[in-house]
């Protein structure tokens, strides 16, 4: 084997200053040379401890292996036996807290760029062109219903329709794909790939019904009437606001509307496509995660002249992935650490003006270990901004518990699920995702949705 | 995805449409809405179900040509395909035997408020519609809404049918000399339901008003639709879109409704 380089093979990239003027991937991938290259370090573990950080158990070396020998066709097959989004895992998943932090090279060196393999095979399979689709298992005449397009909701109809089972999602959207869809950006995840790992699940037989928002056109209850289980894997889709003064003035957006207007419904190509953003020329972004990362890169391609970071803790706090704080930073995103809004202030005509922000230190740790951000007495300060964007989380969306009174939910309104099973207080039914964790990430969505059809497998077929 | 039946224009820039949407016209109660997509490129819009029949799986709606996507939606034929279609969204209007209720319906509003006449005549109360417009040419559904309530009061600016002036002046005159309606309720414009929730505040009736703000998804995932009603922040999409008049915070909502009004110009130059 040839000698291990101490640090992960570059992925080359669009250079800041371009990339903030259109709406392109940021990365550009590897390239089958740089691909082997990286696969290359892997040593091939015995006792692999990468998988174990992987939350859906791809087998890392398998896969890798196949690269190093420039298999790519066998190395994509042994990708998906367990991910069925590997082009979208592979872009956004936050490997380097997940599989690369276990990864044994990364004691010492730079672990492998699990991620950028993972990418790099199922962007070559796709250009490529040869997907390979499963023979079509025999058919168990069960029936299930999975209510959302999510990366929950998608996983668990692939895995449940492999087993044979006749499934039929319904997606409230116009759209599938959820949050990959609607919030996660063009530049970060193109949605030609959504689309492309989705048309794959239609290879398997499964229906999807999109405009069909459950609770409203048909409840849980008649969906149970008419098939054998449910799966609920309807998202953390609620914004949280700030509850201060001004917040709806005009010129406010919630990161959802921000980012569904801009990427959903196609903003940026405004008047092409007709839904309208207000382009700010200063825009302010209230947190400091994924999500806010976001729409503040977001608001630099929208024209802004400054994009404004609000964020209640510092730096080393930020739940967003380095990566993309890396990518903000280098863009010109201007952080403005250890503040938060007390107020906005509008205009005579209710527009957006000022936010007042009250400055913060930090204090003792709190129940996520981090340390609580709090108050300085007498030391608010005002910004000028003409668009803000509230980052700061989301809730499940209570619809169908509102409308399924029997299903039992916690205290944010999550359902509650036995992690083993997905199994939901009530009968037949079974969630997973966001809805039931509350705001996580795209692989422990999918892992729940994996869950989850083996625990809807075992009630179809055994009763249990 | 919905094919229309049958699209006619029922006054200058009023269309009525009517889809095949059997599940939704199994659903429907009234004061429910629809969010629909004429063509990928147009917005989300949210338009009210004006009636539906159950048994020919139909919907049927009104709408006034305002921005691209009404215009574009316009434009579409008998045998076109409606892009996305979804609904029935939002809270229904609660029914009940109130007594006398009073249906004070504008634009959009006079196909919005039939079915819920419809409904409250069938619970027995006693059903008394507004209809208003600029002029007689541009009432419609004048038939349909006096088969379904004890009386309709026309109102028309320019005087050419029924009482000279608003839906909100009659209103007002009507409760001056001595109307005593147990429940108002309004569909139609911005402006002409806050009048009318001024105009009942004064006399102490219960006024129930149809907000009508910017939406996208419809579903309480994206906020834009937000309104602070009796000192929370409510979705009208979800939580909505009905309030009442009198605890709804007015102040922001007009200027919320224009907030797009430049680029709505550039969308429509270019269309
Ligand atoms: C802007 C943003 C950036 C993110 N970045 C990352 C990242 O880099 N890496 C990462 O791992 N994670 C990231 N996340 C988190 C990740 O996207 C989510 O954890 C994941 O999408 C959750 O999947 P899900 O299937 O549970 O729900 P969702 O993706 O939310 O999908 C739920 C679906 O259900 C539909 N639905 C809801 N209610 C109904 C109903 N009543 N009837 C029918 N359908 C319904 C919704 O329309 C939606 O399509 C990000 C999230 C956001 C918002
Ligand atoms: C719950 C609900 C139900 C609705 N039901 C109906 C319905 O049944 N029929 C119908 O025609 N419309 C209805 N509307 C209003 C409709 O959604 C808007 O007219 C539509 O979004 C306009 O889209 P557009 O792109 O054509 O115009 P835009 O380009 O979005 O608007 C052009 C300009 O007109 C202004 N404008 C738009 N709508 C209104 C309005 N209602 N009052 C005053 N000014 C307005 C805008 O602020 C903007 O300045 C409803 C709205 C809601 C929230
Ligand atoms: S799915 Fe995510 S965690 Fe699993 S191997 Fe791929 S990048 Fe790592
Ligand atoms: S731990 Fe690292 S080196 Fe070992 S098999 Fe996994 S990726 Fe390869
Ligand atoms: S329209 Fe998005 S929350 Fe109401």
């Amino acid at each position: 084997m040839a000698k291990i380089s101490p640090k992960k093979t570059p992925m080359r990239e669009q250079p800041p200053k371009e990339r903030i003027k259109n709406y392109d991937e940021v990365p550009y991938g590897y390239s089958p040379a740089e691909a082997v290259l990286e696969a290359q370090r892997c040593l091939q573990c015995k006792k692999p401890m990468c998988i174990e950080g992987c939350p859906v158990e791809i087998d890392i070396p398998g896969f890798i292996g196949f690269i190093a020998q420039e298999d790519f066709k066998e190395g994509i097959k042994r990708l998906k036996e367990k991910n069925i989004l590997p082009a979208v895992c592979g872009r956004v998943c936050p490997q380097e807290e997940q599989c690369e932090i276990k990864c044994v090279v990364g004691k010492k060196n730079e672990p492998i760029a699990i991620g950028r393999l993972e990418r790099f095979l199922a962007d070559w399979e796709r250009i490529e062109g040869e997907i390979e689709i499963p023979p079509k298992p025999k058919q168990t005449g069960k029936k299930v219903a999975v209510v959302g397009a999510g990366p929950a909701g998608i996983t668990a109809a692939a895995d449940l329709a492999k087993l044979g089972h006749k499934i039929d999602i319904f997606e409230a959207l116009h759209q599938p794909g959820g949050v990959l869809v609607y919030g996660i950006p063009e530049f970060r995840l193109p949605k030609a790939i959504v689309f492309r790992e989705i048309d794959y699940l239609k290879e398997f037989g499964v229906n999807l019904y999109t405009d069909s928002v459950i609770g409203r056109i048909k409840s849980v209850d008649e969906l149970l009437g008419e098939y054998d289980a449910v799966f609920l894997g309807t998202g953390a889709g609620l914004p949280w606001f700030l509850n201060v003064p001004g917040e709806n003035l005009n010129g406010i957006y919630s990161a959802n509307e921000y980012l569904t207007r801009a990427n959903l419904m196609k903003a940026y190509l405004f008047p092409k496509y007709k839904t309208p953003i207000i382009k700010g020329k200063r825009v302010a972004t209230v947190g400091g995660g994924n999500v806010a990362m976001d729409c503040a890169r977001t608001a630099l391609r929208l024209g802004a002249e400054e994009s404004i970071l609000i964020y209640r803790r510092s730096r080393p706090e930020m739940p967003a992935r380095n990566e993309e704080i890396h990518h903000a930073e280098q863009e010109g995103v201007i952080f403005k650490l250890l503040s938060t809004p007390a107020a906005f202030h509008g205009n005579k005509n209710n527009w957006l003006r000022e936010v007042e922000c009250i400055s913060m230190k930090l204090g003792e740790p709190d129940d996520s270990g981090r340390r609580r951000p709090v108050p300085i007495e007498g030391e608010n300060f005002t910004m000028p901004v003409d668009v803000a964007v509230i980052a700061i989380g989301n809730n499940p969306n209570p619809l169908i518990p509102s409308t399924t009174p029997d299903i039992e939910v916690g205290k944010w309104g999550n359902i509650i699920t036995d992690p083993e099973t997905g199994k939901t207080s009530k009968k037949g039914v079974f969630a997973g995702g966001d809805v039931a964790t509350g705001a996580a990430t795209v692989i422990l969505a999918m892992g729940a949705g994996k869950v989850a059809a083996r625990g809807i497998h075992d009630y179809l077929i055994n009763e249990i | 995805m919905v094919k229309i039946i049958e699209k006619t224009q029922i006054a200058p820039n009023i269309h009525s449409c009517t889809v095949i949407a059997p599940d939704i016209a199994k659903k429907a109660l009234p004061g429910q809405f629809v969010i629909l997509i004429p063509d990928e490129y147009c917005e989300r819009t949210p338009i009210t179900i004006a009636d539906w029949d159950v048994d020919k799986g139909t919907v049927t709606f009104i709408f006034l040509e305002i921005g691209a996507t009404t215009q574009r939606l316009a434009e579409l034929k008998t045998g076109d395909d409606i892009y996305s279609f979804t609904g029935p969204l939002g809270k229904p209007f609660e029914i009940d035997n109130y007594g006398t209720v009073g249906l004070v319906g504008g634009c959009y509003g006079i196909g919005g408020i039939y079915p819920v006449a419809k409904a409250l005549k069938e619970k027995g109360n006693k059903v008394i519609c507004y209809s208003e417009a600029r002029a007689k040419f541009l009432l419609y559904w004048n038939d349909k809404l006096e088969e379904v309530s004890d009386e309709v009061r026309y109102s028309t600016v320019d005087g050419s049918l029924g009482t000279k002036g608003h839906s909100f002046d009659l209103l007002e005159e009507n409760l001056k000399s001595g109307m005593k309606p147990d429940r108002i309720i309004a569909v139609g414009c911005t402006y002409m339901i806050y009048r009318v929730a001024e105009v009942t505040q004064a006399y102490g009736v219960k006024t129930i008003v149809s907000m009508n703000p910017v939406m996208i998804d419809g579903t309480g995932m994206c906020g834009a639709c937000r309104l602070e009603v009796g000192g929370e922040t409510k979705f009208a999409c979800v939580d909505g879109p009905h309030f009442d008049a009198h605890k709804i915070n007015w102040d922001i909502i007009q200027s919320r409704r224009k907030a797009y009004l430049e680029e709505e110009i550039i969308s429509n130059e270019r269309y």
